[in-house]
């Protein structure tokens, strides 16, 4: 669709949290290594809190996909997306002058009350970290990446990070005492993590059909029960 | 439906399809709609199916949810206050996996004073089917309530209308025409099924002239009062299904997109009134069924 001016919706409350469902400006879409940063007009919407995370309209499909905020600059909404779908193949081909709905900000993001933040991210796990260490001022991150193909992403996005590039872990290079871990990548190390720092806030990832609780698509086993990830979670 | 009062112009009740809205986590989303319908009950908890439980493939979405539910007694307890807090006109969907099942829960419900209508979740393809018909099912029901009893039937049924009027007989007040349509979808590298459990319930637009096919059908066999679904995404589509005998119409895979998409559908329903000359969309209620040659000439 093109860009239009739309009346902001009202505001709605999902999952307990307040959200909005606008039509937004594309700004650009650039490579970032194998991933694409999708750079949309803030509009009336609210960034949220670090780990929450926007259902954005795909143009050509039916359901929205679920991406982090990963950036906000003023005026602008940011995510970080690897074309690995139908869906997001469509999100990194948006260009200037479309426009996409995007519903947000949704879930349960990153607890910032913490002495000692130790950012740790896996691969497309980056996503949420660079506006995460925005509200933390900057602390300590550790980044895993596959290969230095897929390392290129984060000299933009997180600048001062130690990498870590396969068959090096983020795991291998956890301090003793690694302090408070905020973490976001894959399941592995999620689960790698959870054993290491019991306390680590881990921020989980679903596909998502709706992204607000409706569908319950999302569940993850959460202590032996389904759990939708999207009201729970992704940050557990 | 003369029990539900409509919210928008157009005279068009519309609800959620169950299974595609929780009113406690979208409070608002549940009041934008004329009645909120529950995911379905069963007598005992659910946690429903492992994931992978949802995949979109080739224009339909496909969901393996497989009835995840805290139980009658869960719900009675957990959600019950809630959603009376609510203030929503309440629809309760009830499944099981026998005729004594939905006997089970219905005579729970018949005791429920906000319930208005039960849904019979006849035809969920997330769960294996109850050995008994759609109207034994149906007939169990009847005998533990006076509840008004809708019978969701599925679009894949050999004969529905077949179906509608074994279903009148056995005492149903209403027809809730179509649930979903079971298909699969394979990862394209691994050739293995996206979803957990194998085939899901198949659902969004391209169900819809399933759905049109069946409230039309069915409206000609039986005199029920039927909540058409089935893909409606526009008012358009909406008005479509009225004019096949819909006296209601379900938001459902539309709702995931959308969260507001009630509130547009109401709006552009009465912009398709508008440019009708009708007031109300009752006034095009089975308008399908008219004959189209009525206006011509007679040959000779």
């Amino acid at each position: 669709m093109t860009a239009s001016v739309e009346t902001p919706s009202p505001g709605l409350v999902l999952g307990g949290r307040p959200a909005r469902r606008e039509a937004l400006g594309v700004l650009g879409c650039e490579q970032l290594g194998p991933y694409s940063l999708l750079r949309l007009e803030r509009g009336g919407m609210e960034p949220g809190i670090p780990g929450q995370f926007f259902m954005l309209e795909a143009p050509g499909q039916l359901l929205p996909r679920p991406m982090s905020l990963c950036q906000a600059p003023p005026g602008e909404l940011a995510f970080l997306v690897d074309p690995i779908g139908p869906g997001t193949r469509a999100l990194c081909s948006l260009e200037p002058g479309a426009a996409i709905h995007a519903l947000g900000p949704l879930g349960n993001g990153f607890d910032l009350n913490v002495e000692r933040p130790l950012l740790v991210a896996g691969g497309i796990g980056i996503a949420p970290m660079p506006y995460l260490s925005e509200a933390l001022g900057a602390p300590p991150a550790i980044v895993g990446f596959r290969s230095e193909a897929h390392s290129e992403a984060a000299q933009d996005l997180l600048p001062a990070a130690e990498i870590a590039i396969e068959p090096q872990l983020v795991t291998d290079l956890l301090a003793e005492d690694p302090g408070d871990v905020l973490a976001c990548g894959p399941e592995p190390m999620l689960e790698a993590l959870r054993r290491l720092v019991p306390s680590a806030q881990l921020a989980w990832e679903a596909p998502m059909a709706c992204g607000y609780g409706a569908c319950y698509g999302c569940v993850a086993d959460i202590e032996g029960r389904y759990d939708r990830l999207c009201i729970i979670g992704p940050v557990i | 439906m003369r029990e539900l009062a409509t919210t928008g112009s157009g005279g068009v009740p519309l609800l959620n399809a169950s299974g595609c809205l929780d009113a406690l986590t979208a409070p608002e989303v549940a009041r934008s709609l004329d009645a909120f319908v529950t995911k379905t009950v069963t007598p005992l908890r659910r946690e429903g199916n492992p994931p992978p439980r949802i995949a979109e493939t080739g224009g339909w979405m496909l969901n393996s949810i497989g009835l995840q539910n805290p139980g009658i007694d869960g719900w009675c307890a957990d959600s019950l206050p809630a959603l009376e807090r609510l203030g929503v006109p309440l629809w309760v969907s009830v499944g099981g996996f026998s005729a004594s099942d939905y006997a089970l829960v219905c005579e729970r419900l018949d005791e429920v004073e906000p319930v208005e209508t039960i849904e019979l979740n006849l035809s969920c393809p997330n769960v294996d089917e109850a050995p008994e018909s759609a109207a034994e099912l149906v007939a169990a029901a009847r005998a533990a309530t006076t509840k008004p009893l809708f019978a969701k039937l599925s679009p894949s049924l050999p004969d529905v209308a077949d179906a509608a009027r074994a279903v009148a007989d056995a005492g149903a007040d209403g027809l809730s025409l179509v649930n979903t349509v079971r298909g699969l979808a394979l990862d394209p590298l691994s050739l293995r099924p996206r979803l957990a459990r194998g085939a899901g319930g198949a659902s969004g637009p391209a169900l819809r002239p399933l759905a049109l096919h069946c409230v039309d059908a069915c409206a000609r066999a039986v005199d029920l009062p039927i909540v058409g679904m089935g893909g409606v995404t526009s008012g358009r589509d909406a008005l479509e299904l009225v004019a096949a005998g819909a006296g209601a119409v379900a938001l459902g895979t539309v709702l995931f997109a959308d969260p507001l998409a009630p509130g547009r559908v109401r709006r552009e329903l009465a912009a398709e009134l508008e440019a009708r000359g009708c007031s109300s969309a009752t006034d095009l209620q089975g308008s399908a069924h008219e004959s189209t040659f009525s206006a011509l000439p007679s040959a000779g």
